[in-house]
Parts: C-alpha cells; sequence; structure tokens
C-alpha cells in the first residue's frame, strides 16, 4: 500500500488555534482506538500472569499492581520452571496447536493451489460447461461465500461419520478449504488480470506449453498474491471455531475449541485461560505485524480499482 | 463437455482432429472404466448397507477414493481426446469437482435431512416425516427472535461503518507514525474470537472486578451487568463483533480514500469548500462503490456470526442475544435434533440467498443512481 496523503481537511485551516486543535483531535483520536484495539490484548496477556487476588481486586500494572508470577504459564507447562517436567496439559495443548497448524496450513495451502488455477484459467480461457459460461462459474465459486457454515455443518456431520472423516484433521482441511477458496480465487483472479497476456503469449511462441508458461512464467509473478491469499486464508482457518466445535472431538480438536472448553469444575482459573488465550493470538498477532503489507494487499483485492 | 477458444486468439487451439484417434479411443475408455468404477463400488456400498448383500466396505470412504479417481480420470480424458482444449480445462476442473462434490451434494442431503424427524439420542433414527419440522419452524418463537436478532445486528454494521470511516479517515490524514497505527488498528482482526470474547467478555467485562465494569461504574453506571439484560447484552455482543471486524472495512475504505485522484480535492478546495462539504460532496460520494463493497461483504460475514456468542452467552438471558447459527448449534449439542436443526438451517439459508441477491440489487442501482 503506497503511502501517500491526501490531506485536505488540515491545509483548510489557517489559523494556528485551528490547527492545532485539529492535531489534537487526531492524535487523540488514534490514540484512544489504538488503546482500544490493544487493551484487551494487554489484559490478556497480563492476566496470564497475575493470581487469583490480583485478577479479582482487578489489578492492572505488573510490578506495580501486582506481582507477575508465571502462574498461568505453569498450569501449560510452558514455564520456565515446568518446561523440562512432563506435563498432560502441554502434551495436551501441543497437540491442539499442532492440530491447529496443520489444519489452517493444510486448507490454505490446498485452497492456494486448486484457487490460483481455477482463477487463472477464468481470466484466461473461455469455457462452455453446458449452458455455464465464465461468469456464471465465477459467480457459482463466489456465491460461495455467502453459504453459512451452519447450513453444511449438520449434513456434514452425518455425511463425515459415514465415509469416517468426523474428527479427523483431513475432514477439518477439506471443510476449511472449501470456506476460504472463494476468497482465494477473488484475490487470485484480480492478480491474474493484472499481469500482461503478452508474458504467456511469448512463452507459447518459445516452445512452453500451456502448464509450463503458467508454472515459470505467470506464477513467479503472482506470488505476493500468493502469499497474500495464503495468509488471508490462514487467518480465517487459523480462528474458525463453529466446524471445529461441532465436527472434532477428541482427535482433531484445534485451539479456539480448546480455549472455548475451559470452564473447570471450580470456576474459571483465569491464569491458565488468559496463558491459553496467548498462546492462541500470538501465532497470528506475529504473522499479522510481520506480513501486515500482504494482509492488506488480500483484503483490498479487486475492491479498488 | 468444455470447449473454450483462447482469449488472444494469438496462437490457435490445437484442432481435435491432430490428435490420433487411438489417444481418443484410450481417453474414452479411461473415462467409462472410471464412471463404471464409481458406479459399480456406489452400487455395492448401497447394497451392503441396506443389508442386501455381505460384501461391501465399512463406511463410505472408498467411495470418496473413487471420485478422486473419478475426477483425475475425467481430466486424463478432457486431455487425451481435446489435447490443448483439455488442458486448459484442467485448469478448472479440481476446484469445480471439489466445490461441487464439497457443497452440493451436503446441501441437497440437507434438504432430505430437514424433511425427518431425526434426533441422534433417541433410538427410533431417521424417520421421513414431509413438512412437519416446517410448521414447527414456523411455530418456534426463538427461532423468530434469533432472525430479529440477526435483523439488529445486521444494522449495527452501519455504526460499523461509520466508525470504520472515521478510522480510514484518520489514517489517512497527515499523521506520523502512520504504519504503527495500521497495525495496531488491524490487530483485531487477525486475533481468535473465541479467545478474545472470553477474555474480554468473561474477565474484561466481569461485573465484580472486571476493569470495564469498573470503569463504567466511575462513569456513572450503577449496575454494569453488561450480560444479563436484553438488550445490554445484544449491544455488547454488537460490539465485541464490531471490535473484530471494524478493521476490515477500515482497511477497504482507507484503501479507496488512498486511490481518490487529488486533483479533484484540489479543485474542491480551491472552490473555497469547506472540508466538511469536500467531504459530503466530493469525498463520500467518490467513496460510494467501495463503502458499499466493504459494507454487503461485512454484512455476509455478519449473517455468519456465531462463535463470539456460543462461547460468552449461550444465546443467554433466555435467548435474547442469539443468533440464528447460535441457535441452530445449541439445538443440534442440546437436544441432539438433526431434522429440525437441519431445517431452520435450510430456511436461513434460503432467506440470506434471497437477502442478499436483493442487497446486491439495491446497492448496485444505488451506486448507479448517485454517481
Amino acid at each position: 500500500m503506497s503511502v501517500q496523503t491526501t490531506d485536505y481537511t488540515v491545509s483548510e485551516i489557517r489559523s494556528p488555534a485551528a490547527f492545532i486543535a485539529s492535531r489534537v483531535f487526531i492524535y487523540g483520536a488514534l490514540v484512544f482506538w489504538a488503546f482500544v484495539c490493544l487493551f484487551p490484548i494487554y489484559w490478556t496477556i497480563t492476566t496470564s500472569f497475575k493470581s487469583a487476588v490480583d485478577v479479582t481486586q482487578g489489578h492492572l500494572i505488573p510490578f506495580v499492581d501486582f506481582t507477575p508470577d508465571w502462574k498461568g504459564w505453569r498450569s501449560l507447562g510452558l514455564s520456565p520452571d515446568s518446561i523440562s517436567q512432563t506435563s498432560t496439559v502441554r502434551d495436551e495443548f501441543l497437540k491442539r496447536f499442532m492440530n491447529s497448524v496443520i489444519t489452517s496450513v493444510g486448507a490454505s495451502a490446498l485452497a492456494i493451489i486448486i484457487g490460483s488455477l481455477a482463477a487463472y484459467g477464468l481470466v484466461r480461457y473461455r469455457y462452455k460447461f453446458a449452458w455455464f459460461r465464465n461468469e456464471d462459474i465465477s459467480f457459482f465459486f463466489l456465491s460461495q461465500l455467502i453459504l453459512p457454515p451452519v447450513v453444511l455443518a449438520l449434513p456434514f456431520l452425518v455425511l463425515y461419520r459415514e465415509v469416517a472423516l468426523l474428527d479427523t484433521r483431513i475432514g477439518l482441511v477439506l471443510l476449511y478449504t472449501l470456506m476460504v477458496l472463494p476468497i482465494v480465487i477473488w484475490i487470485m483472479r484480480d492478480q491474474f488480470n493484472s499481469i500482461p497476456v503478452e508474458l504467456e503469449e511469448a512463452a507459447l511462441v518459445d516452445g512452453l506449453s500451456i502448464w509450463g508458461a503458467f508454472f515459470r512464467i505467470v506464477m513467479p509473478i503472482a506470488l505476493p498474491g500468493m502469499v497474500a491469499a495464503f495468509i488471508l486464508a490462514m487467518v480465517l482457518c487459523w480462528n474458525e471455531y463453529f466446524f471445529a466445535a461441532l465436527l472434532t472431538s477428541t482427535d482433531a480438536k484445534t485451539i479456539p475449541v480448546m480455549v472455548a472448553s475451559q470452564t473447570g469444575s471450580q470456576g474459571i482459573n483465569w491464569w491458565s485461560m488468559a496463558a491459553l488465550a496467548t498462546a492462541a493470538i500470538a501465532p497470528l498477532a506475529i504473522i499479522g505485524i510481520a506480513l501486515e503489507r500482504y494482509l492488506i494487499m488480500g483484503m483490498t483485492a479487486g475492491s479498488v480499482k | 463437455m468444455a470447449e473454450q477458444t483462447s482469449t488472444a486468439n494469438a496462437w490457435p487451439a490445437n484442432p481435435a482432429d491432430l490428435i490420433p484417434a487411438g489417444r481418443k479411443r484410450l481417453g474414452w475408455g479411461l473415462l467409462a472404466a472410471a464412471t463404471l468404477g464409481l458406479l459399480a463400488i456406489i452400487v455395492v456400498q448401497i447394497l451392503y448397507k441396506t443389508e442386501m448383500s455381505t460384501v461391501g466396505f465399512d463406511t463410505w470412504r472408498p467411495v470418496v477414493y473413487a471420485y478422486i479417481l473419478w475426477g483425475a480420470a475425467l481430466g486424463a480424458w478432457q486431455v487425451l481426446t481435446r489435447g490443448e482444449d483439455g488442458q486448459r480445462a484442467l485448469f478448472l476442473l479440481p476446484a469445480l469437482l471439489f466445490t461441487i462434490a464439497m457443497v452440493i451434494f451436503p446441501t441437497l442431503f440437507g434438504f432430505y435431512i430437514a424433511l425427518t424427524d431425526w434426533n441422534l439420542s433417541s433410538f427410533t433414527g431417521r424417520r421421513f416425516n414431509g413438512l412437519d419440522n416446517f410448521w414447527q419452524m414456523l411455530a418456534d418463537p426463538y427461532y423468530r427472535n434469533a432472525l430479529l436478532n440477526m435483523v439488529l445486528y445486521v444494522l449495527a454494521v452501519l455504526v460499523e461503518y461509520v466508525i470504520a470511516f472515521g478510522l480510514a479517515l484518520l489514517l489517512n490524514a497527515q499523521i506520523k507514525a502512520r504504519k504503527f497505527f495500521r497495525v495496531v488498528f488491524l490487530l483485531p482482526l487477525m486475533l481468535s474470537p473465541v479467545a478474545v470474547s472470553w477474555m474480554v467478555g468473561k474477565s474484561l467485562m466481569e461485573y465484580r472486578f472486571g476493569p470495564a465494569a469498573t470503569l463504567a461504574r466511575h462513569l456513572g453506571w450503577d449496575n454494569p451487568a453488561f450480560f444479563s439484560d436484553p438488550i445490554t447484552a445484544r449491544i455488547s455482543i454488537m460490539m465485541l463483533d464490531a471490535w473484530t471486524f471494524i478493521p476490515f472495512m477500515m482497511i477497504m475504505l482507507l484503501a479507496g480514500l488512498q486511490a481518490m485522484s487529488r486533483e479533484v480535492l484540489e479543485a474542491a478546495r480551491v472552490d473555497g469548500a469547506t472540508a466538511w462539504q469536500t467531504f459530503w460532496q466530493v469525498t463520500f460520494p467518490l467513496m460510494l462503490p467501495v463503502s458499499v463493497t466493504a459494507v454487503i461483504l461485512r454484512i455476509i460475514f455478519k449473517l455468519k456470526l456465531a462463535d463470539i456468542i456460543i462461547t460468552l452467552t449461550s444465546g443467554g438471558p433466555g435467548g435474547a442475544t442469539d443468533s440464528v447459527s447460535s441457535f441452530i448449534y445449541r439445538e443440534y449439542r442440546d437436544r441432539s435434533n438433526v431434522g429440525y436443526g437441519t431445517m431452520l438451517a435450510m430456511a436461513y439459508l434460503i432467506i440470506i440467498v434471497v437477502f442478499v441477491t436483493w442487497l446486491l440489487k439495491v446497492a448496485s442501482r444505488f451506486v448507479r443512481n448517485v454517481n
């Protein structure tokens, strides 16, 4: 995203007092919203270091209000002093974490592969399947976006039991692929449209087959778009809860399901809950900060002409 | 099956008659064999499952494998019989076969389940009961309530849109540390709604000690119970959902603002328009197409709202915060009522397909009229 400014509000204002007032307003609003965005994250992270008293008394600032302690992380088996010991909770957590990684990476990768191929075909060639033409096929793919998960969930519950895919990672991967496929096709269509067709024509003249031209010429150019689509798909799959809650029970449970099922018999262990929530949001927070450019690229694909 | 001509016409497609007859026969043979194999497995499986034969598999998994093989044979058939045209069809086939298998079949199956009385916890099994579920649905006050809630939740998108637009304008103004603010504003979108709604809804907004409740007390609200009476509970859910999704609209609107040509704004300023006038008469109309896209996408996501409600309120108090998805989720989870739950889901699907189609129509007319 280019960092250009279209500043018309400030240049409008002439007197220095009004200028300062507008600055104060703008930065005040920015800081306020940054606080709204960050405070829940801050609260989650700090709570994982609090004891029960600190939570119920609403202490906020570490070292001033309360003494941080590895309590939450110890209960997950991930604190410095417990990391070398065996811990069933940690094993459980790592298993869920790996499930989340495998399903979200697997589904995103699968969606990128079949989605990119379809998007490329739809952009470059004219198809006619019976009375369906390119526009109809594109619409068919994109219309899957409005399909709410709840419509598919119950039929899939029954079907997956019949084909022995219930509570398996493969089953989740297939569903998540379906869920993100429209978005991937949307982004990749935009990407391929922006690549000049002459490049491929030259490649074909040089003797490459159409698939050779796709892999050797088009793919490398479209790679940033693929990364963008992949990350957006990752985010959606990692955070998905509905299908995972319905279709998994013991083996394939993902992190969000584990987070949601943390009410113990003697109330909620805030510290372990907070540690778990921190662990659940950390990977994506890091990806989001590091690869923000691609995320924005993915989200704005096709929306601005 | 498929017929394509290249868009560019720069190179002629291989004429089909250049392909030797033997290769064509091979392609047709392959497709026929795969189709027969798939049908054979399905028939064997049906006979086995209906206990008319003793030969078969425990699960339907082999049928899935047979379908995948059949898809591969279909691709090979295209390439063998149609040469380069077939290779082009190969781009589209995987996604098409995948989506058809994953959507069309389950949806049709869903319509069938919707017409049955099927409770997983009862021993009687599945029983066809026609439109009984439908009549039950019409008389179900909780479902109507959930639909009404969806209307409210969708209307909340407009408030989210105003906030998102404001934030986009802020980020587009001449500010320092723009990248920092952009990353921070984007963060909520990345975070698992379940984890966040847990931490925010259940501890930050906790009645006794949550900082949000404490703050509300300081601001003069004596009884800051965010989830105990229907209206505040709904607003709390809306706020949590907005927190997650405002960045999504904000980013789209920001992209729209940055793509706007500066000349128009300069011209408005030269003409002596105030900032307020410039916004309403230049910026806002120019942003309308982007706005409509952002709002519609956001509404589509909103219609799927479930996870926050399931984890936070389970629809409570008394079903006041239920979205349709969370209601059906509990219908299945608590009552194992697959038949009725599916009927509700299918009715919802029809409602939102009609609604979104109408929305797209109205939106395109609206954009055309204003510009």
